[in-house]
Protein backbone atom coordinates (compact mmCIF):
# COMPACT_ATOMS: atom_id res chain seq x y z
CA UNK A 1 0.00 0.00 0.00
CA UNK A 2 1.38 3.28 -1.10
CA UNK A 3 1.53 5.80 1.79
CA UNK A 4 1.97 9.81 0.80
CA UNK A 5 2.56 12.37 3.45
CA UNK A 6 0.53 15.54 3.09
CA UNK A 7 1.52 18.73 4.31
CA UNK A 8 -1.13 20.39 6.76
CA UNK A 9 0.22 23.10 9.36
CA UNK A 10 -3.11 23.89 10.80
CA UNK A 11 -3.72 25.41 14.15
CA UNK A 12 -5.62 23.41 16.22
CA UNK A 13 -7.36 26.75 17.76
CA UNK A 14 -7.73 28.26 13.99
CA UNK A 15 -11.22 27.07 13.66
CA UNK A 16 -12.58 28.33 17.24
CA UNK A 17 -10.62 31.63 16.21
CA UNK A 18 -12.24 32.28 13.25
CA UNK A 19 -15.68 31.71 14.79
CA UNK A 20 -14.39 34.28 17.95
CA UNK A 21 -13.41 36.77 15.19
CA UNK A 22 -17.11 36.55 13.35
CA UNK A 23 -18.66 36.58 16.59
CA UNK A 24 -16.25 39.84 18.05
CA UNK A 25 -17.44 41.50 14.10
CA UNK A 26 -20.98 41.06 14.98
CA UNK A 27 -20.89 42.26 18.69
CA UNK A 28 -19.19 46.05 17.09
CA UNK A 29 -21.31 46.12 14.59
CA UNK A 30 -24.63 46.03 17.55
CA UNK A 31 -22.18 48.54 19.43
CA UNK A 32 -21.81 45.91 22.08
CA UNK A 33 -18.62 45.92 23.78
CA UNK A 34 -17.77 42.84 24.98
CA UNK A 35 -15.56 41.81 28.18
CA UNK A 36 -14.46 38.10 29.05
CA UNK A 37 -14.16 37.99 32.37
CA UNK A 38 -11.55 35.49 33.63
CA UNK A 39 -10.60 33.98 37.26
CA UNK A 40 -10.29 31.30 39.73
CA UNK A 41 -13.32 30.18 41.30
CA UNK A 42 -14.89 32.53 44.52
CA UNK A 43 -12.26 35.25 43.16
CA UNK A 44 -15.57 37.67 42.81
CA UNK A 45 -16.21 37.55 39.16
CA UNK A 46 -19.85 37.57 39.79
CA UNK A 47 -19.71 40.19 42.91
CA UNK A 48 -17.42 42.35 40.88
CA UNK A 49 -20.19 42.23 37.93
CA UNK A 50 -22.56 43.45 40.14
CA UNK A 51 -20.50 46.75 41.37
CA UNK A 52 -19.58 47.69 37.94
CA UNK A 53 -22.55 47.63 36.21
CA UNK A 54 -24.72 50.02 38.22
CA UNK A 55 -21.71 52.67 37.13
CA UNK A 56 -21.74 51.76 33.78
CA UNK A 57 -24.20 54.69 31.81
CA UNK A 58 -25.12 52.41 28.79
CA UNK A 59 -26.99 49.05 29.91
CA UNK A 60 -25.09 45.76 29.94
CA UNK A 61 -25.88 42.20 29.92
CA UNK A 62 -24.13 39.15 31.68
CA UNK A 63 -23.16 35.82 30.21
CA UNK A 64 -22.88 33.02 33.10
CA UNK A 65 -20.76 30.21 32.04
CA UNK A 66 -19.02 30.05 35.07
CA UNK A 67 -20.78 26.81 36.68
CA UNK A 68 -23.73 24.96 35.69
CA UNK A 69 -25.94 26.17 38.44
CA UNK A 70 -27.56 29.54 38.13
CA UNK A 71 -26.86 30.42 41.31
CA UNK A 72 -25.06 33.65 40.03
CA UNK A 73 -27.23 33.92 37.08
CA UNK A 74 -30.40 34.60 39.78
CA UNK A 75 -28.48 36.91 41.70
CA UNK A 76 -28.08 38.66 38.77
CA UNK A 77 -31.83 39.04 37.90
CA UNK A 78 -32.53 39.58 41.37
CA UNK A 79 -30.84 42.67 40.83
CA UNK A 80 -32.34 43.48 37.95
CA UNK A 81 -29.39 42.98 35.32
CA UNK A 82 -30.01 41.02 32.49
CA UNK A 83 -28.55 37.77 32.05
CA UNK A 84 -28.05 34.18 30.59
CA UNK A 85 -27.01 31.21 31.86
CA UNK A 86 -25.03 29.26 29.63
CA UNK A 87 -25.13 24.90 29.94
CA UNK A 88 -21.26 24.10 29.99
CA UNK A 89 -21.80 21.06 31.19
CA UNK A 90 -18.33 20.68 33.60
CA UNK A 91 -16.20 22.55 30.99
CA UNK A 92 -13.03 23.88 31.69
CA UNK A 93 -13.40 26.83 29.51
CA UNK A 94 -15.61 28.70 26.82
CA UNK A 95 -15.46 28.27 23.50
CA UNK A 96 -16.36 30.14 20.75
CA UNK A 97 -19.22 28.54 19.41
CA UNK A 98 -21.13 28.34 22.46
CA UNK A 99 -20.96 32.25 22.49
CA UNK A 100 -21.17 32.87 18.93
CA UNK A 101 -25.30 30.93 19.28
CA UNK A 102 -26.03 32.84 22.54
CA UNK A 103 -25.31 36.22 21.56
CA UNK A 104 -27.63 35.96 18.74
CA UNK A 105 -30.31 35.57 21.61
CA UNK A 106 -29.05 38.45 23.59
CA UNK A 107 -31.33 40.93 23.83
CA UNK A 108 -29.01 44.04 23.68
CA UNK A 109 -27.43 46.84 21.15
CA UNK A 110 -25.24 49.64 22.20
CA UNK A 111 -23.89 48.42 25.69
CA UNK A 112 -21.81 46.06 27.66
CA UNK A 113 -21.59 42.58 27.58
CA UNK A 114 -19.71 40.72 29.83
CA UNK A 115 -19.06 37.07 29.85
CA UNK A 116 -17.92 35.41 33.23
CA UNK A 117 -15.63 32.74 32.05
CA UNK A 118 -15.22 29.05 33.83
CA UNK A 119 -13.51 29.44 37.12
CA UNK A 120 -9.87 28.75 35.52
CA UNK A 121 -6.70 30.15 35.11
CA UNK A 122 -5.38 27.81 32.40
CA UNK A 123 -7.75 26.76 29.88
CA UNK A 124 -9.78 30.15 29.29
CA UNK A 125 -6.84 31.85 28.26
CA UNK A 126 -6.42 29.69 25.20
CA UNK A 127 -9.66 30.45 23.79
CA UNK A 128 -10.87 33.77 22.36
CA UNK A 129 -14.97 33.27 22.56
CA UNK A 130 -15.29 37.09 20.36
CA UNK A 131 -14.34 39.43 23.20
CA UNK A 132 -13.39 42.82 22.75
CA UNK A 133 -10.74 42.71 25.85
CA UNK A 134 -9.74 40.34 28.61
CA UNK A 135 -10.34 41.11 31.95
CA UNK A 136 -8.45 39.16 34.79
CA UNK A 137 -9.72 39.11 38.48
CA UNK A 138 -7.06 37.64 41.06
CA UNK A 139 -7.25 38.51 44.19
CA UNK A 140 -4.99 39.67 47.49
CA UNK A 141 -5.48 36.32 48.91
CA UNK A 142 -4.86 34.57 46.27
CA UNK A 143 -0.90 34.53 46.85
CA UNK A 144 1.17 37.07 45.28
CA UNK A 145 2.71 34.13 42.99
CA UNK A 146 -0.14 33.60 40.55
CA UNK A 147 1.09 35.73 37.74
CA UNK A 148 4.59 33.06 37.93
CA UNK A 149 2.01 30.00 37.87
CA UNK A 150 -0.32 30.82 35.44
CA UNK A 151 1.73 33.35 32.91
CA UNK A 152 -0.73 32.93 30.06
CA UNK A 153 -3.26 34.57 31.81
CA UNK A 154 -1.53 37.73 32.46
CA UNK A 155 0.34 37.86 29.34
CA UNK A 156 -3.30 37.81 27.43
CA UNK A 157 -5.30 40.03 29.94
CA UNK A 158 -6.07 43.55 28.91
CA UNK A 159 -6.81 44.74 32.55
CA UNK A 160 -5.92 43.08 35.61
CA UNK A 161 -8.03 43.66 38.58
CA UNK A 162 -6.79 42.92 41.75
CA UNK A 163 -9.99 42.42 44.13
CA UNK A 164 -10.47 41.77 48.05
CA UNK A 165 -8.47 44.79 48.77
CA UNK A 166 -10.21 45.00 52.10
CA UNK A 167 -8.48 42.04 52.57
CA UNK A 168 -4.71 43.38 52.09
CA UNK A 169 -4.58 43.93 56.27
CA UNK A 170 -5.20 40.11 57.16
CA UNK A 171 -3.04 38.73 54.77
CA UNK A 172 0.65 38.90 53.28
CA UNK A 173 0.20 39.15 49.89
CA UNK A 174 3.75 40.38 48.18
CA UNK A 175 2.31 43.56 46.43
CA UNK A 176 5.75 44.33 44.55
CA UNK A 177 6.80 40.48 43.53
CA UNK A 178 2.69 40.48 42.11
CA UNK A 179 3.29 43.66 40.50
CA UNK A 180 6.72 42.31 39.14
CA UNK A 181 6.17 38.98 37.58
CA UNK A 182 3.00 40.99 35.37
CA UNK A 183 5.31 43.15 34.07
CA UNK A 184 7.16 40.54 32.56
CA UNK A 185 4.78 39.17 30.98
CA UNK A 186 2.19 42.00 29.87
CA UNK A 187 3.78 45.74 29.41
CA UNK A 188 0.29 47.10 28.61
CA UNK A 189 -2.68 46.23 30.96
CA UNK A 190 -4.00 48.56 33.51
CA UNK A 191 -4.02 47.23 37.04
CA UNK A 192 -6.60 48.36 39.64
CA UNK A 193 -6.62 47.35 43.32
CA UNK A 194 -10.72 46.81 44.47
CA UNK A 195 -12.58 45.74 46.61
CA UNK A 196 -16.02 44.50 45.41
CA UNK A 197 -16.92 44.44 48.90
CA UNK A 198 -16.84 47.83 49.86
CA UNK A 199 -16.96 49.68 46.43
CA UNK A 200 -13.50 50.77 46.43
CA UNK A 201 -11.38 51.53 43.09
CA UNK A 202 -14.61 50.78 40.89
CA UNK A 203 -15.06 54.12 40.19
CA UNK A 204 -11.56 54.02 38.17
CA UNK A 205 -12.09 50.71 36.87
CA UNK A 206 -15.97 52.18 35.40
CA UNK A 207 -14.10 55.03 33.94
CA UNK A 208 -11.43 52.56 31.74
CA UNK A 209 -13.74 50.31 30.61
CA UNK A 210 -16.02 53.61 29.29
CA UNK A 211 -13.09 54.58 27.51
CA UNK A 212 -12.23 51.30 25.87
CA UNK A 213 -15.79 51.32 24.66
CA UNK A 214 -15.48 54.32 23.48
CA UNK A 215 -12.64 53.69 20.91
CA UNK A 216 -13.79 50.41 19.86
CA UNK A 217 -17.29 52.14 18.88
CA UNK A 218 -15.31 55.40 16.86
CA UNK A 219 -12.83 52.32 15.40
CA UNK A 220 -15.80 50.24 13.58
CA UNK A 221 -17.15 53.54 12.00
CA UNK A 222 -14.64 54.09 10.11
CA UNK B 1 -7.58 20.42 30.81
CA UNK B 2 -9.44 19.98 27.50
CA UNK B 3 -7.89 17.48 25.41
CA UNK B 4 -12.05 16.23 24.47
CA UNK B 5 -12.10 19.36 22.42
CA UNK B 6 -9.22 19.86 21.21
CA UNK B 7 -8.85 16.22 20.16
CA UNK B 8 -11.79 16.59 18.15
CA UNK B 9 -10.52 19.58 16.32
CA UNK B 10 -7.19 17.52 15.38
CA UNK B 11 -9.61 15.13 14.04
CA UNK B 12 -11.70 16.92 11.88
CA UNK B 13 -8.73 18.54 10.59
CA UNK B 14 -7.26 15.27 9.63
CA UNK B 15 -10.65 14.57 7.59
CA UNK B 16 -10.46 17.44 6.11
CA UNK B 17 -7.07 17.26 4.36
CA UNK B 18 -7.48 13.59 3.74
CA UNK B 19 -10.58 14.19 1.87
CA UNK B 20 -9.16 16.91 -0.21
CA UNK B 21 -6.59 13.75 -1.32
CA UNK B 22 -9.00 11.48 -2.02
CA UNK B 23 -7.31 9.41 1.20
CA UNK B 24 -9.27 5.97 1.92
CA UNK B 25 -7.40 6.33 5.24
CA UNK B 26 -4.91 8.56 7.55
CA UNK B 27 -2.16 5.97 9.02
CA UNK B 28 -0.34 8.79 10.61
CA UNK B 29 -1.21 11.82 12.47
CA UNK B 30 2.14 14.19 13.18
CA UNK B 31 1.49 17.10 15.76
CA UNK B 32 3.79 19.51 16.71
CA UNK B 33 2.82 20.69 20.86
CA UNK B 34 4.74 23.81 22.86
CA UNK B 35 5.11 22.25 26.00
CA UNK B 36 3.88 25.63 27.56
CA UNK B 37 0.58 24.89 26.21
CA UNK B 38 -0.02 21.99 29.10
CA UNK B 39 -1.32 19.47 26.91
CA UNK B 40 -0.91 15.92 28.05
CA UNK B 41 -0.25 13.66 25.25
CA UNK B 42 -1.57 10.17 26.75
CA UNK B 43 -5.06 11.93 27.04
CA UNK B 44 -4.70 13.09 23.56
CA UNK B 45 -4.81 9.51 22.83
CA UNK B 46 -7.30 8.32 24.92
CA UNK B 47 -9.51 10.75 23.44
CA UNK B 48 -8.46 9.76 19.75
CA UNK B 49 -9.20 6.11 19.99
CA UNK B 50 -12.94 7.05 21.21
CA UNK B 51 -13.44 10.16 18.49
CA UNK B 52 -11.78 8.69 15.46
CA UNK B 53 -13.59 5.14 15.99
CA UNK B 54 -15.92 5.63 13.19
CA UNK B 55 -13.69 8.08 11.26
CA UNK B 56 -10.90 8.19 8.39
CA UNK B 57 -8.45 8.14 10.93
CA UNK B 58 -9.32 5.20 12.90
CA UNK B 59 -6.20 3.41 14.23
CA UNK B 60 -3.53 6.26 13.10
CA UNK B 61 -0.56 6.40 14.93
CA UNK B 62 -0.17 9.60 16.97
CA UNK B 63 3.30 10.98 16.76
CA UNK B 64 4.11 13.75 18.84
CA UNK B 65 7.11 16.44 18.70
CA UNK B 66 6.93 18.99 21.59
CA UNK B 67 8.84 22.46 21.95
CA UNK B 68 10.50 23.73 24.71
CA UNK B 69 8.93 27.32 26.24
CA UNK B 70 11.76 29.60 25.87
CA UNK B 71 11.98 33.57 27.39
CA UNK B 72 13.94 36.33 25.50
CA UNK B 73 15.48 38.37 27.62
CA UNK B 74 15.28 42.03 27.49
CA UNK B 75 18.61 43.04 28.25
CA UNK B 76 21.11 40.13 26.96
CA UNK B 77 19.00 39.31 24.15
CA UNK B 78 19.49 35.40 24.89
CA UNK B 79 16.65 32.85 24.51
CA UNK B 80 16.33 30.83 28.05
CA UNK B 81 14.16 28.26 29.92
CA UNK B 82 12.72 30.19 32.86
CA UNK B 83 13.39 28.31 35.92
CA UNK B 84 9.90 28.12 38.37
CA UNK B 85 8.59 31.62 39.97
CA UNK B 86 10.58 33.89 37.86
CA UNK B 87 11.15 35.30 34.69
CA UNK B 88 14.87 37.09 35.32
CA UNK B 89 17.82 35.64 32.89
CA UNK B 90 19.82 33.51 34.44
CA UNK B 91 22.30 34.63 32.45
CA UNK B 92 22.23 38.26 33.28
CA UNK B 93 19.84 38.68 35.49
CA UNK B 94 17.61 40.93 33.15
CA UNK B 95 14.14 40.74 32.62
CA UNK B 96 12.49 38.44 30.47
CA UNK B 97 9.73 38.38 28.05
CA UNK B 98 7.12 35.67 26.47
CA UNK B 99 7.37 34.29 23.29
CA UNK B 100 5.81 32.27 20.80
CA UNK B 101 8.07 29.58 21.50
CA UNK B 102 6.41 26.73 23.22
CA UNK B 103 3.30 27.45 22.25
CA UNK B 104 3.08 25.50 18.99
CA UNK B 105 0.01 23.44 18.53
CA UNK B 106 -0.71 22.25 15.12
CA UNK B 107 -0.89 19.36 12.61
CA UNK B 108 1.91 19.58 10.77
CA UNK B 109 1.54 16.78 8.70
CA UNK B 110 -0.35 13.52 8.01
CA UNK B 111 0.14 10.02 6.18
CA UNK B 112 -2.54 8.77 4.03
CA UNK B 113 -3.25 5.55 2.04
CA UNK B 114 -4.69 6.48 -1.41
N1 LIG C 1 -14.10 40.35 51.53
C1 LIG C 1 -14.44 40.33 50.24
N2 LIG C 1 -15.17 39.32 49.74
C2 LIG C 1 -15.49 39.34 48.44
C3 LIG C 1 -15.07 40.38 47.57
N3 LIG C 1 -15.53 40.11 46.32
C4 LIG C 1 -16.22 38.95 46.42
N4 LIG C 1 -16.21 38.48 47.69
C5 LIG C 1 -16.83 37.26 48.20
O1 LIG C 1 -16.18 36.13 47.60
C6 LIG C 1 -17.09 35.07 47.39
C7 LIG C 1 -17.09 34.65 45.93
O2 LIG C 1 -17.60 35.70 45.12
P1 LIG C 1 -18.21 35.44 43.67
O3 LIG C 1 -18.53 36.76 43.11
O4 LIG C 1 -19.29 34.44 43.75
O5 LIG C 1 -16.94 34.80 42.95
P2 LIG C 1 -16.83 34.10 41.51
O6 LIG C 1 -16.84 32.63 41.74
O7 LIG C 1 -15.52 34.53 40.97
O8 LIG C 1 -17.98 34.58 40.69
C8 LIG C 1 -18.45 35.60 47.84
O9 LIG C 1 -18.68 35.15 49.16
C9 LIG C 1 -18.27 37.10 47.80
O10 LIG C 1 -19.11 37.77 48.70
C10 LIG C 1 -14.27 41.43 48.12
O11 LIG C 1 -13.83 42.38 47.44
N5 LIG C 1 -13.98 41.35 49.45
MG1 LIG D 1 -19.51 33.64 39.59
ZN1 LIG E 1 19.99 38.27 29.93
Amino acid sequence: MEHTEVTVMEDIFERNDKIALETNQALSERGIFTVNIMGAPGVGKTTFLVRLIQLLAKPAFVIEGDIESDIDTKKLLDLGIAALQLNTGGACHLESTIIADAVKTVSLENGYLFIENIGNLVCPAEFIIGEHIKLLISTVTEGSDKPYKYPLAFEKADVIIINKADLSAYVDFDEAYFIKGIQALNKNAPIFKVSAKTGEGFGEVAAWITEQAKQINSSIKK
Amino acid sequence: MHELSITKQIVAICEDFAGKHSASKVTKINLVVGEATGYIAESIRFYFDILAKDSICKDAKITLETVKPLLLCTSCQQYFERVPFSFDCPLCGGQGEPTEIGREFYVKSIEIEE
